[in-house]
């Protein structure tokens, strides 16, 4: 590979990289406080359904074990 | 100034103002913003059901969209799909390399994929009489550390190659392919709406990608160490990360950083794999050191731990409705708790 090859290869990668920060640059950003809250709202509207925070009642936990009742 | 140099000029100048742009927004952190949040209760999950029937390390488990059935792919040449309700082995795929790193369930349950140091994604039909290989995905030139199924025509690869993958699998051949890491690509998670995929390398990057234009969109920094696992949260809008910094992370996608980061000085050991509570509350992280550490992902603490694994907790995964928290390792077993 002649050099002048090797040169062209490094100016396409870093044409590539501006580019690449280009984008990366142009997007809105909001402010961490919102999404925060945005997130801290999902978590409190879905943990009333979520069941390994709530817990799970044994009669409704299908992993558990069924073991047989005796009657004595 | 020759191009190069006004290149070079012209990046650092994008870097300075996209720092800029993320620290004017940094107006406070998950933890403080959540200081008045209840803390979660503290966790005490029971092991339900222990699956043995591997005969080596476990690597990857994926649940089914029906939140009984899953797959899970060990180094000793297999993948085997359970009932988890009953603890029982519902098929068995032979896998033509037993290297395996990565397996995935189909949202629709009829086809399951497996990839690993034989740089192949295969794909299998559960439901044909004998289970069939259907397709051999063979382009990438490093090995498959991850794939997720967007439906029975569509799959996503991650790869040591540094490239991710979007495969048509009626023609066998790569869609799109994402091009931006510098380090080998160890993880991916579908957003829920399918439209991007977030990606963790070994490069210590996070990436955005538009599964349809195939373009990175966001870049996220933080992590010093190759990041092993991630996973889009339910609500879209962000991400956690694990990585063998011993870090786990939360990167919005709107504030365009890190929110909050769950570690702990006593902590030593990479994090290998994680999975997220179904209100995501709660993040399962899995570390080298045999544990499973259970994190409130708002405020940042540990309230609780899963342990009884021999060996490295390698995988971890919650089904869609959220009933139990699956973990594999190393030590060849898989435990289902809740």
């Amino acid at each position: 590979m002649s050099s002048k090859m090797v040169g062209s290869n490094n100016l396409a990668h870093a044409r590539r990289m501006v580019q690449q920060l280009r984008v990366e640059a142009s997007i809105e950003r909001i402010k961490v406080s919102k999404a925060s809250a945005d997130l801290m709202r999902y978590c409190g509207e879905n943990a009333k359904y979520d069941p390994l925070l709530m817990g799970i009642p044994a009669s409704e936990n299908p992993f558990k074990d069924k073991k047989p009742c005796t009657i004595l | 100034m020759g191009e190069m140099e006004q290149m070079k000029k012209e990046a650092e100048a994008l870097k300075t103002q996209i720092e800029a742009a993320r620290k004017a927004v940094h107006d406070t952190d998950m933890a403080s913003a959540a200081s008045g949040v209840a803390p979660a209760p503290r966790v005490q999950l029971k092991t339900r059901k222990n699956l043995k029937g591997h005969l080596a390390k476990i690597y990857a488990m994926h649940w089914s969209t029906d939140n009984r059935l899953m797959v899970s792919a060990s180094q000793d040449g297999k993948l085997l799909i359970w009932d988890s309700h009953t603890g029982n082995k519902v098929n068995a795929v032979p896998l033509k390399s037993s290297w395996v790193m990565t397996c995935a369930y189909a949202p629709s349950g009829n086809l399951v994929a497996s990839g690993g140091l034989d740089n192949m994604c295969t794909v299998y039909n559960l439901k044909t009489p004998v289970i069939k290989t259907v397709k051999e995905l063979d382009a990438h030139t490093g090995y498959l550390s991850c794939a997720r199924f967007l439906s029975d025509t569509e799959i996503l690869t991650a790869s040591g190659d540094t490239t991710c993958a979007l495969w048509d699998l009626e023609t066998g051949k790569q869609k799109t392919v994402f091009l931006n890491h510098v380090g080998d690509c160890m993880c991916l998670s579908l957003s829920p709406d399918m439209n991007s995929f977030v990606s963790g390398a070994c490069d210590s990057l996070a990436k955005l990608w538009d599964i349809r234009d195939g373009q990175c969109k966001q870049t996220f920094q933080g992590h010093t160490s190759d990041i092993n696992a991630i996973s889009f949260l339910p609500s879209g809008n962000a991400f956690i990360t694990g990585s063998d910094d011993c870090t786990c992370k939360m990167y919005d996608l709107r504030a365009d950083q890190e929110v909050i980061g769950y570690q702990d000085a006593a902590l030593n050991s990479g994090v290998t794999s994680l999975a997220l509570s179904m209100s995501a509350r709660l993040i399962f992280a899995g570390y080298d050191d045999f544990n499973c550490n259970i994190w409130d992902s708002l405020k940042g603490e540990k309230v609780g731990v899963l342990s009884g694994h021999d060996n490295r907790v390698s995988c971890t995964g919650v089904p869609p409705d959220g009933m139990c928290v699956c973990t594999g390792s190393w030590d060849s077993f898989l435990k289902i708790w809740n």
